[in-house]
Order: C-alpha cells, then sequence, then structure tokens
C-alpha cells in the first residue's frame, strides 16, 4: 500500500472530478436536451430548469415530426433497425471470418502469412472515400449497391481487420502446450480449436466483436454513399432532422439517447468477459 | 506394453539442427531417461514422439509400426508437460478426464477412471478445483494423473518434477518409479536433473546438441562417460578436471598431476605430449590419516592446503588446493576425519581416474587399472558411488 496524504488524495479527487465532469457533460446534456423542446434547448441563457417533454421521444416512435411549418414524416425506428441489422450482421459474419483466420495466423506460420495479416489491417489505413469511389461503381453494375448484403460486405473493412488482430494476439498468449496436451489426450484438432482455444480467447473475441460493434455503428460514410433511405443507419438517418424550417435540436438529441443505447447496454453486459485473467495460473513456465 | 524406436531423427528449425540423425530405441515396459542440458533437444524429441511436431527426416515407430503422418490423437500416447499444460478453464476432474472423454462416454465409466487414478496420486480432494486454485504440486499430480488416466503404452514425461519444490521433487523420485513400474507402460523421462536420471532410469541417454552421445544404464554413465561432458554432467560435486600432457618414457605412459606422476597402464593409444584432461570424481579423493603407512601412496599422495569445508547433510566437501595450484575438490562420508584448514596429503583411489582426450573430449579407455602402485585400501574413502 502507497501512502498519500490528505492533500494530495483531496487533489487527486478534484483532478478526477473535472476529467469526469469534461467528458460526460456533454452526454448528461443531450439526456436533458432530448426532454425539452426547441424554444427551451435555444433560450440565452441556457438553464436546468425546464419542463420535461416526451414529446421527442414521441416524434421519432409515431414517425411524426411536427415542425412550426409543417409535418414531416421520419423513419427513424426503421433507421435504428438498419443500424442492428448493419452492425450485428457485419461483426456476426467478421467473428466466422476473423476468428478461423486469427487462429491460423497465430498458429501457423506459413508463407507469406505476415503479408497477409498485414494486407489486412492496412484496409484500416487507407481513407474511406478512397475505396468508396470504386466501391460505389462496382456495387451498381454488380447489383450489390443499396442492398444489406452490400452494405455488410463493405463493412467488414471496419471490422475484419480488428478482430483478425486483436483476437491473433490471444490466441497467441495461449500457450501451445495447452493444445498439445488435449491433442495427446486423443482429440481432433477441430474438437481442440472449439474446446480449448476458444473458450480461453474469449475476453479477447468478447472485447475485439464489442469494439467491431461500436465502430460498425458508428460508421457513416459507406452507409451514406453507398445506401438510399430504407438501408441507412442511424448515423445517416439523424441528417433528417436538418430540415428546412430549422435544425430540431429536441429530436436530434432523443435520437441520440435512443441510438447511444444498444451499445452502451451491450458494452456493460460484455464487460464482465473483457476482464483478463482466466488464462492465468495453469501453466508455470 | 509397447516397444519405441526412433531412427535418425532429424529436426531443424530455420537453419538450426536441433536433432540431428537420433536413432533411439525403448523395450517394452522400460523406463529410458533422456537426459541432457537445457536446449539439447528434448523437449523437441518427446513432441516428435508424441506427433504434435514433425521431423524433417526420420521415423518413429510404435510397435513396429511407422507412426509418420499419423495424428497425435492416434498415436495412444499419455505425455506430461514441464509446465503442466493444464486447461485453465476446466476443473481438475475435466483435466484429467479429458483423454478418457475423447474415447468413452459413459459417465460413470469416466467418473471410475478419474477417481481412481487421482486416489493414487492423492488428489481426490480437490478434483472439483480450477487449475489456479491448486498448489503447484497439486498442479503437478493433476497434469500426471491425466497422463495416467488413459493407461497409454507409452508414457512420456517432460522433466515433470522441474517446476515443484525440492520436498516435493525427492518425494516424487521415490514415488514414481513405482508409480511406473505398476503401469507396465514404456516411459520416456525427460530430466535435467542427474540425481532423477539415476534414479528413475533403467537406461539412460544422454543427449546433447541434438546428438545422442552414450546410452547406457545409470551405473555405466557414472563410471564410464562416453565424454567429458558427460563426466560433469553427473556428479555431485562436480568432477575435478585437469588439463595434463601425457609423457612416454621407458617405464610407459604418465600424467604429471602437480608435481606428481600418475602412471597410465594400458596406455598404447597415447602419444607422448598429446593433450588430455585428467578426471577424478571427488568421493574418489581422501585425505591421508596421520600416523597410517604411507609408504606405498607416495605416487598418488599429493600435497594440498586446504580452503574451505562444506558440511553438507550425508557428506563434506572440501575445497583444496595443490602446489601447483589446482583446486580439487574431495567428498567424504559424514562423519569421517579429514582437515578443516592447513596442509594435507590427499589419495586419489586407484582405478578411479579417468582420462579424456582433450581436443575431441571422448574418454581414453585405461583398463586394466591403472593405479598398481595403490594407498592402502584403509586410506581410501571408499566411492560414494552411483548413490551420490
Amino acid at each position: 500500500m502507497e501512502h498519500t496524504s490528505l492533500l494530495e488524495r483531496i487533489l487527486r479527487g478534484i483532478a478526477l472530478c473535472v476529467v469526469v465532469v469534461f467528458f460526460m457533460f456533454p452526454i448528461l446534456w443531450i439526456v436533458l436536451m432530448s426532454f425539452q423542446t426547441n424554444d427551451t434547448i435555444l433560450r440565452v441563457p441556457p438553464s436546468f430548469i425546464f419542463e420535461p417533454t416526451l414529446a421527442n421521444y414521441k416524434a421519432l416512435i409515431t414517425g411524426k415530426l411536427e415542425t412550426s411549418a409543417a409535418s414531416l414524416e421520419i423513419h427513424f425506428l426503421r433507421n435504428l433497425g438498419n443500424s442492428v441489422l448493419l452492425s450485428v450482421g457485419a461483426v456476426a459474419l467478421s467473428l466466422l471470418l476473423g476468428v478461423p483466420a486469427a487462429y491460423a495466423f497465430a498458429r501457423h506460420k506459413f508463407r507469406g502469412s505476415e503479408d497477409i495479416a498485414f494486407t489486412l489491417l492496412s484496409f484500416r489505413f487507407a481513407p474511406p472515400l478512397l475505396v468508396l469511389l470504386p466501391l460505389s461503381l462496382y456495387f451498381q453494375k454488380i447489383g450489390l449497391a443499396d442492398t444489406y448484403i452490400g452494405l455488410i460486405w463493405v463493412y467488414q473493412l471496419i471490422c475484419l481487420p480488428l478482430i483478425l488482430w486483436i483476437v491473433r494476439g490471444y490466441f497467441e498468449d495461449i500457450s501451445p502446450d495447452i493444445e498439445y496436451a488435449y491433442r495427446i489426450a486423443g482429440h481432433s484438432w477441430f474438437t481442440t480449436f472449439r474446446k480449448i482455444a476458444l473458450p480461453l480467447a474469449k475476453p479477447g473475441i468478447a472485447a475485439a466483436g464489442l469494439l467491431a460493434f461500436i465502430f460498425a455503428w458508428n460508421n457513416f460514410i459507406f452507409a451514406l454513399v453507398l445506401a438510399s433511405a430504407d438501408k441507412q443507419p442511424v448515423t445517416v438517418g439523424a441528417l433528417a432532422f436538418v430540415t428546412a424550417s430549422g435544425i430540431q435540436y429536441g429530436q436530434i438529441a432523443s435520437a441520440i439517447v435512443l441510438s447511444i443505447a444498444p451499445t452502451l447496454a451491450l458494452a456493460l453486459y460484455a464487460q464482465r468477459y473483457l476482464v483478463e485473467g482466466l488464462s492465468l495460473g495453469a501453466v508455470k513456465g | 506394453m509397447s516397444n519405441l524406436t526412433l531412427s535418425g531423427i532429424t529436426k531443424r528449425y530455420a537453419k538450426e539442427t536441433v536433432l540431428d540423425q537420433v536413432s533411439l530405441s525403448v523395450d517394452s515396459g522400460e523406463t529410458l531417461v533422456l537426459f541432457g542440458p537445457s536446449g539439447a533437444g528434448k523437449t523437441v524429441l518427446l513432441r516428435l514422439l508424441a506427433g504434435v511436431v514433425d521431423p524433417d527426416a526420420g521415423s518413429v515407430f510404435i510397435n513396429g509400426e511407422d507412426m509418420t503422418g499419423i495424428e497425435a490423437e492416434h498415436r495412444g500416447i499419455g505425455m506430461a508437460f514441464q509446465n503442466f499444460a493444464l486447461f485453465p478453464h476446466m476443473s481438475a476432474f475435466d483435466n484429467i478426464a479429458s483423454p478418457l472423454t475423447a474415447t468413452r462416454t459413459d459417465a460413470n465409466s469416466i467418473k471410475a477412471g478419474v477417481h481412481q487414478v487421482a486416489r493414487l496420486l492423492k488428489i481426490e480432494h480437490v478434483l472439483e478445483h480450477a487449475p489456479r486454485e491448486l498448489s503447484n504440486g497439486q498442479k503437478q499430480r493433476t497434469a500426471l494423473a491425466r497422463a495416467l488416466v488413459g493407461e497409454p503404452p507409452v508414457l512420456l514425461l517432460d522433466d515433470p518434477l522441474r517446476n515443484v519444490d525440492a520436498k516435493l521433487r525427492f518425494e516424487m523420485r521415490l514415488e514414481l518409479p513405482r508409480l511406473l513400474r505398476g503401469r507396465g507402460a514404456t516411459v520416456i523421462y525427460v530430466t535435467q536433473d542427474y540425481k532423477e536420471a539415476m534414479a528413475l532410469g533403467d537406461r539412460i541417454a544422454v543427449l546433447n546438441a541434438g546428438i545422442v552421445e552414450q546410452v547406457g544404464t545409470p551405473e555405466a554413465i557414472y563410471l564410464t562417460p562416453a565424454t567429458l561432458e558427460i563426466a560433469r554432467l553427473f556428479g555431485d560435486p562436480v568432477i575435478n578436471l585437469y588439463d595434463v600432457t601425457v609423457s612416454a618414457t621407458s617405464q610407459g605412459r604418465s600424467v604429471e598431476l602437480s608435481g606428481v606422476d600418475i602412471p597410465l597402464n594400458n596406455a598404447t593409444s597415447l602419444n607422448h605430449g598429446q593433450a588430455c584432461v585428467l578426471g577424478i570424481r571427488p568421493e574418489n579423493i581422501s585425505f591421508v590419516v596421520q600416523g597410517a603407512n604411507t609408504s606405498d601412496s607416495t605416487i598418488h599422495s599429493l600435497p594440498v592446503e586446504v580452503e574451505a569445508e562444506t558440511p553438507l547433510n550425508e557428506k563434506i566437501v572440501t575445497l583444496a588446493v595443490t602446489s601447483g595450484g589446482r583446486e580439487v575438490l574431495v567428498s567424504r562420508p559424514s562423519g569421517t576425519p579429514g582437515p578443516a584448514t592447513g596442509n594435507a596429503l590427499i589419495d586419489i583411489k586407484p582405478g578411479s581416474i579417468m582420462l579424456f582426450d582433450k581436443s575431441s573430449g571422448r574418454r581414453i579407455d585405461l583398463s586394466p587399472a591403472v593405479g598398481a602402485h595403490a594407498s592402502t585400501p584403509d586410506n581410501s574413502v571408499s566411492g560414494q558411488g552411483v548413490q551420490a
């Protein structure tokens, strides 16, 4: 135990408060905004005291946006559904492809394995716009433009390298002896992969899957270019709130609250898998 | 019961040859200890046998059957790893049961098998624990139980006592031979500890830098080591080694150690001026007891000055220096008299010296025994031999 003086503890507390307020205030403000009308949001000076209203959420759920000028139709719930479908689909496909590939890269050093792994990683370096233009032309040719499958495919550029590189590291950390021991005990390599490698890399797979999900969920540019209105996720759909008669801050705020809810829930749920230490203690080196 | 043959096994990693043309055979039911320093290729050899690593050349035969291309799970081998390699996410029970679940589906028979071997190894009370909750000794026993439970005809034990404390190692060294013989399995046991090798092996194969340097019974390895390196590795305290030059005179060939000539009777293969290394085990040297008749022992008696004395449990090890500045380790049983300081005379037990060629490191056969001018027997501490 370190000995800390009272002053040190107070200073540390203050520093922590400053950091928390700095990062959490925007989120708090968004949540507050989502319960206000545009008028109360835009008053000067801003105030924490207001009469809360559920009008914003109601508008999002019914799909009818009442502005001062006219009534507008929005597809927020559909966008939310698209986001879920695209992100879950993309992450599922990435896990299906990426985890076995990560295992192969971790365990088998074949000719060019490093080059292939690096090429996959390099997808993350390229600015999205670089690939978007040729991709949208291709996709129109082969009929993948404006389809869920096409979008999930493109999302692999985001998810696959992430999962591959994170999970590979976890597989490399598992002592090969543990797998050898299971093989020698009389199990095939596939059973060994399922019963030994996968469970031991689970924290890594959960972490990589969660990160990939967040990246996919927050993606904007691919969906903006490659999807039409009915396939758009929330990130693109939120543009609809910028109307001719003004920006609907209240609805934007409530849309944001609704769209961060799934990722937040998932992060809280996956947290326990992110805790490492499962693999410690069995191997004495 | 299976016999096991390795023929011409070669394994390279990148440019480095880890195993070079290794050929060995182990009889059915025999325990062969594979002994060698770190990096000698012992672990790689076991992995080749187990089938998790493939050789670049050569073949493994189990019961005369060529195992080339046969996967690890079909070889019928049990193996215990040096680092235990327990499955961290499974309980000790599931760890031990893993070889059974591969072939059996009946839960009761699996349970019975696990409990039987657990009782034998005294770990029944920790079967429900995860590996991280086990002590090192329990982990080691769990790993051993996992190797034994399927009653494999071939058992590979990769230095299983390496990572356990000294007390447990001593206990297991006594317990293991009984355990292994009771099984009737063919065993290859890897170790770096020469005492373990002596205690457990029917035969010992010494592996050094990927080459099998000597295969023989523990006695043969200790008394007639093939090379200087083997002589150095077996024995505690370590063998005394001196650079000497052979001199050939009309009376025969001899070497000189700090002014004393040591005759080498049968030395026709030795040339005058040949550089050799003289090896004398510390337990074959004794202090000359004051007042005893030393007239016969002039040839072997060496004046030394005692530098330090280290009493160990069952023996006393003394470091002395000859007039020529050569350091001598002398080991004698506890309770026998000897000087703690000052000047003394030492005797070398006749017939116990070893001579190695300096350039090749190979032992030169000196039989019939040297030392015709033997010192009186009551002056010589009888060798502690292989029980050292």
